[in-house]
C-alpha cells in the first residue's frame, strides 16, 4: 500500500494551491495528488474555451509532469475516491487501491446537479464540468443544428455562446426573468441579453422544462422545443457519496471552519466541495468560484504543513468576471443583482446606446458591491476594499465618479 | 529560485509628470499618447501627491493562481510574471486576483496587460526625472556572487546576526582564490576564519599577524610576490581596534608608502570578541565594558576617531566607506578598491553593527545598518586623489538620529545633552567631509 504524509484528492485549483503551499514549507515529505480525471490538471473554467476551440485541450494543463517531478509530488490519475477511514488514515479508491495518509485534503470540487424532469432518463444530454464533457460536447456539436440549454447561469450562457458562434440555433430556458440572475440586475442583464439576441439566441425566460422526450422538450407553458443537442446547466453541487460512513460532517458541502478543517483532526476540505463562512451574509455556503477555491486551497495547505503564515479564511465574497461576444461584465460583492436594500446607497450609470452599465453599492461609506458591463473596473481592488471594509468617506465623491482610478489610489496607499 | 530585480516606486517624491506612462505606452504600442497602453498607472492623490498602480511581480502571485488557462507564469529565472497571449482566453480572472490594479483589462487594448519590466530594462525608469521610479538590481548581484565559490568554510562561529561573516564571504567570493589574507586578532579570526582544531577556516592562504604588524607583514608578503613576478591580491580583514588603535602605526605607514594592499576594516566600534571593550572607534556615549554606565560615567566620554577620514588624509589611492545594506554600492567600491590596490594603497571601511555588543536583537542587524546610514550617523562616500570626495548616497534628508539611537541598547541611557552632542558632532563631521567634495 502506498503511504504519504499529505494526500490531496482533487487536482484542480484548490488541490494545486494546497500542494504549492505545502511545498513552500516542506519540500520533501511524500505528497500524493490524486484525481479521478485522466488528464493533467486543468481548470473547469477553461472548458467553454475548449468547446469553442480557442483553447486546445492539450494546452490547458495547469501543471506538467516535469513540475510534479521537480516538486516530488506523486500525481495519480484515474483514481476516484470511494471511501475514507479517517481513524486509520486510509483512503480507498476505485479499482481496489488504498492510500495511507497522515493528513488528507478533500478538494473534489462540485458536479453538475440535474433537475428532476420527467423523461430526463430517456434522452441524451450533456453537462460541462470535465474535459471529457467538453470534448464530448464539441464532438456532438458537429452533427447538431439545434441546441437547447437549460439554465442561464455562467456555464449555460458560456456554452450557448459557443454553440451560437459555431453556427447552431440555440435556445436557453431559464425560470427567472433574465440572464445571469444573482450576478446582475435586470438592467445590466438587458445589455447582455441584447448581445445574445443579436447573435440569434432565443431566450425563454420565466419558463421551465416540464418533460423531455427524445429530440423534444415540452415547456411548462405547453410549447414544444425541438433539439438535436441538450445541455443541462442548472447548477452544481458537491458529489460527496465517498464520505458515507466516514464521520465527516456535511450539509450542502463539507463543513469546515475558517482554517478549512473538517470535524476530524487530520482532514481538511477546500474549494467547491467545502461549505464555508460567507463574508457578506450570515451563515455558510458553497462559494463555487475559482478565486475562492484558490484561497481556501492555500489556507488548507498552510494548515496541513503548520505554516505560521496561515491566516484564517475571511469568508467568501462573490467575484465574477464574465466575457460574452467580446464584451466584458464584472460582478463583485453583494446588493447588485436586485433592488436596493435599506441603508445602502447606490450609484447607477446606464447608457443603453453605449452599452455601458455601472452600479456601485455602499453602506455606511463602505463598499458592498459593484457590477459593470463594458465599464472597466479592477475587481481585485474592489474585493480588497470589501474585505478591509475600507472607509471611503474621504474619497467618496471621487470613488463614485471614478471607481477604477480611486481604487488604485487607495490600494497603493493602503498597501504601504 | 534566486532573488529577483524589481521596480520600485517612491510616492513621496513622484512629480506626477506622467513621463513614465508615455514611455511605457511608447514601448508597448509605439504610441506615447496612448495612456491606455501604459502598464504603469500614476494616479493623482490630491495635494499634488501621486500614487501608482504597478505590477509587483509577486512571489506568490494570485493572478497566476487564478488563471484557468495557464497563461500566466512566474518566471523562475527573471522573477517576472509572464503573460502568454496565445494561451489567454480573456476571462479576466487574473484581474480578480490582483489587489494592485496591475494586471488590467482595457477594452481599447482588447486583452489584459501587465508590466514585463521590458525584459529587465524598464523604459519608465529611464525617463523618471524625480527618481521616484527605480530598478533595483541588487538581487542579480546576490545571484551572480552566489554562483562564485564561497572561500570560507561553512559554519564559522560568528555570533548570531553578525554581518561581518556575511561580508567577508561576499568579499572573498569577489576577490577569488588568488589572494593572501591577513586576519589580525579580532572577531574575524575569532569566528574561526584562520582555523580551529587544526583545520583551516578559509580555503585560501590566510595568516594571523599581530594586531600591531598586520599592514607591514602584508606589505612584505606583497612585495615578495611582486619580486617573484606574481600578481597576488594582498588583503587585510581587520577590526576597528586592529586598524585604528594597536595596528594604526603599521597601517598609517603602509598607506603613506603606497603599499599595494587592500585593507578592509570591519567597524563594530570596539573589541567585541574579548568582552566588548571600547576602542578609539567607539562612538560617544556608548556603553561598553570599559565605558560603563553608572553614577559617574554615562558611557564613552570621547568622540570616535573617524578612521576613514584619517585614511583619506593619507592621500591613499582609494578610500571608501560602505554598508551591508547597500550592496550595489559596496560591490562597486570593492571593485574599485581591488583595482586601486594593484597600484597603491586601498582602504575600505565597512560598518558592522554588533548585535551582541551593541545590544540589539540579532534579527535587526540589517535594519540597524540601514538606519545608521539613513540617519547620517555614518555617511557613504569614496575618495581618490583624482576625484576628491564623492558622496555615494544623499545626505540631505536624514531620518531622525533618535530613530537610530533608540534601536540600540548601548545608547539606552543617553541623556538629551549627550544626544545633542552627537547631533552636533555629526553635523560638524558632515560639514567637514563636504569640504573635500570638489
Ligand atoms: C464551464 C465552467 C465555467 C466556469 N467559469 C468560472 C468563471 O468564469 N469564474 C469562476 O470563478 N469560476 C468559474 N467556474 C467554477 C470554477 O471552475 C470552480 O469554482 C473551480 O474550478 C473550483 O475548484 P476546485 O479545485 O474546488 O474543484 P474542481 O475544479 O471542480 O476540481 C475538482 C477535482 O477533484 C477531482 N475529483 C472529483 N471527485 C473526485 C473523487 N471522488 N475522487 C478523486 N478525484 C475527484 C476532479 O477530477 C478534479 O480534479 C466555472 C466552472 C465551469 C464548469
Ligand atoms: S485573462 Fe488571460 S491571463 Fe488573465 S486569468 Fe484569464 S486567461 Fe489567464
Amino acid at each position: 500500500m502506498q503511504s504519504c504524509t499529505y494526500l490531496i484528492v482533487g487536482a484542480s485549483h484548490a488541490g494545486l494551491a494546497a500542494a504549492d503551499a505545502i511545498r513552500m514549507i516542506d519540500p520533501a515529505s511524500p505528497l500524493i495528488l490524486a484525481s479521478r480525471d485522466s488528464h493533467l490538471p486543468y481548470s473547469p473554467t477553461i472548458l467553454p474555451y475548449v468547446v469553442s476551440g480557442r483553447s486546445k485541450a492539450e494546452r490547458t494543463a495547469l501543471r506538467s509532469e516535469a513540475f510534479f517531478k521537480e516538486k516530488s509530488i506523486t500525481f495519480l490519475r484515474q483514481a476516484q475516491l470511494q471511501s475514507i477511514n479517517a481513524e486509520k488514515g486510509l483512503a480507498h479508491f476505485d479499482q481496489g487501491t488504498s492510500i495511507r495518509f497522515d493528513k488528507l485534503l478533500l478538494a473534489t470540487g462540485a458536479a453538475p446537479s440535474l433537475p428532476a424532469i420527467p423523461g430526463l432518463g430517456d434522452v441524451a444530454f450533456h453537462v460541462l464540468r470535465t474535459m471529457d464533457d467538453a470534448l464530448g460536447l464539441k464532438t456532438a456539436m458537429k452533427g447538431a443544428r439545434r441546441a437547447l440549454v437549460l439554465g442561464a447561469g455562467l456555464i449555460g450562457t458560456h456554452a450557448a455562446e459557443n454553440m451560437a458562434e459555431a453556427g447552431m440555433t440555440v435556445s436557453i430556458v431559464e425560470p427567472q426573468m433574465q440572464l445571469l440572475p444573482g450576478y446582475f440586475d435586470s438592467q445590466a442583464s438587458s445589455l447582455i441579453e441584447k448581445a445574445f439576441e443579436g447573435h440569434g439566441i432565443d431566450l425563454k425566460f420565466g419558463r421551465s422544462v416540464a418533460s423531455l422526450k427524445p429530440g423534444v422538450a415540452v415547456l411548462d407553458d405547453g410549447q414544444d422545443v425541438p433539439f438535436d443537442l441538450l445541455l443541462i446547466a442548472t447548477g452544481v453541487r458537491p458529489a460527496l457519496s465517498y464520505l458515507d460512513g466516514s464521520g465527516i460532517r456535511i450539509d450542502r458541502g463539507i463543513l469546515v471552519d475558517e482554517r478549512q478543517r473538517t470535524n476530524l483532526p487530520a482532514v481538511w476540505a477546500a474549494g467547491d466541495c467545502a461549505q464555508v463562512r460567507l463574508f457578506q451574509s450570515e451563515g455558510t455556503g458553497v462559494a463555487g468560484i475559482l478565486p475562492m477555491a484558490v484561497e481556501q486551497g492555500r489556507i488548507a495547505g498552510q494548515g496541513m504543513v503548520d505554516d505560521e503564515g496561515q491566516k484564517p479564511f475571511p469568508g467568501a465574497v462573490s467575484l465574477n468576471t464574465y466575457s460574452f461576444f467580446g464584451q466584458q461584465a464584472i460582478s463583485v460583492g453583494a446588493g447588485i443583482s436586485g433592488a436596493d436594500s435599506p441603508g445602502t446607497e447606490t450609484v447607477l450609470r446606464f447608457d443603453e446606446g453605449a452599452k455601458t452599465y455601472l452600479r456601485l453599492v455602499l453602506k455606511e461609506d463602505r463598499l458592498v458591491g459593484a457590477a459593470s458591463v463594458n465599464h472597466p473596473l479592477d475587481p481585485g481592488i474592489l474585493w480588497q476594499l470589501i474585505l478591509r471594509q475600507t472607509d471611503l468617506s474621504d474619497v467618496k465623491e471621487r470613488f463614485l465618479a471614478d471607481p477604477k482610478t480611486t481604487g488604485r489610489l487607495l490600494m497603493s496607499r493602503l498597501w504601504r | 529560485m534566486g532573488a529577483f530585480n524589481s521596480l520600485t516606486y517612491n510616492a513621496t517624491i513622484c512629480l506626477g509628470c506622467g513621463e513614465c506612462m508615455m514611455a511605457c505606452a511608447k514601448a508597448k504600442s509605439g504610441d506615447a499618447d496612448r495612456f491606455d497602453q501604459s502598464r504603469i498607472k500614476i494616479v493623482p492623490a490630491g495635494d499634488n501627491k501621486f500614487e501608482a498602480a504597478l505590477c509587483r511581480q509577486c512571489g506568490d502571485a494570485k493572478c497566476v493562481m487564478n488563471c484557468p488557462a495557464g497563461a500566466l507564469t512566474k518566471n523562475a529565472a527573471s522573477g517576472v510574471v509572464d503573460w502568454n497571449a496565445d494561451l489567454c482566453v480573456s476571462c479576466l480572472l487574473c484581474t480578480v486576483g490582483c489587489a494592485y490594479g496591475s494586471i488590467t483589462f482595457e477594452s481599447s487594448v482588447g486583452h489584459v496587460a501587465k508590466c514585463d519590466t521590458c525584459g529587465g530594462d524598464p523604459a519608465c525608469v529611464k525617463v523618471c526625472k524625480s527618481g521616484a521610479l527605480g530598478y533595483v538590481t541588487t538581487a542579480s548581484i546576490y545571484n551572480d556572487y552566489g554562483k562564485q565559490e564561497d572561500l570560507f568554510a561553512p559554519g564559522l562561529a560568528a555570533c548570531q546576526g553578525c554581518n561581518s561573516e556575511l561580508m567577508i564571504r561576499h568579499v572573498l567570493r569577489r576577490v577569488g582564490r588568488n589572494v593572501v589574507v591577513a586576519a589580525p586578532p579580532g572577531c574575524i579570526p575569532g569566528m574561526g576564519t584562520v582555523g580551529y582544531n587544526g583545520k583551516a577556516g578559509a580555503k585560501v592562504p590566510i595568516f594571523h599577524p599581530l594586531l600591531t604588524n598586520t599592514a607591514s607583514m602584508l606589505a612584505g608578503l606583497k612585495r615578495t610576490y611582486e619580486r617573484q613576478g606574481r600578481d597576488v591580491t594582498a588583503l587585510a580583514l581587520a577590526g576597528d581596534g586592529g586598524a585604528s588603535d594597536v595596528g594604526f602605526q603599521s597601517l598609517s605607514g603602509a598607506a603613506e608608502r603606497g603599499e599595494h594592499i587592500l585593507f578592509l576594516c570591519f567597524d563594530n566600534e570596539g573589541y567585541m570578541n574579548t568582552g566588548m571593550q571600547a576602542s578609539s572607534a567607539t562612538s560617544f556615549g556608548s556603553w561598553t565594558s570599559t565605558t560603563p554606565v553608572g553614577d559617574k560615567l554615562q558611557g564613552k566620554r570621547t568622540d570616535a576617531k573617524n578612521l576613514p577620514m584619517v585614511m583619506m588624509m593619507h592621500n591613499a589611492a582609494y578610500v571608501a566607506t560602505a554598508s551591508s545594506v547597500f550592496m550595489e554600492d559596496f560591490y562597486r567600491k570593492l571593485d574599485k578598491a581591488l583595482a586601486a590596490s594593484k597600484q597603491g594603497f586601498a582602504y575600505l571601511h565597512l560598518y558592522a553593527p554588533c548585535p551582541s555588543g551593541w545590544r540589539f536583537p540579532a534579527s535587526l542587524t540589517i535594519d540597524v545598518c540601514r538606519l545608521m546610514v539613513e540617519s547620517n550617523f555614518v555617511t557613504l562616500w569614496e575618495y581618490t586623489p583624482e576625484t576628491g570626495l564623492v558622496f555615494t548616497r544623499p545626505t540631505d534628508k536624514p531620518k531622525p538620529l533618535e530613530s537610530y539611537l533608540k534601536a540600540i541598547g548601548k545608547y539606552r541611557h543617553l541623556a538629551q545633552e549627550q544626544v545633542d552632542r552627537i547631533k552636533k558632532l555629526l553635523e560638524d563631521r558632515l560639514a567637514m567631509l563636504k569640504r573635500f567634495v570638489r
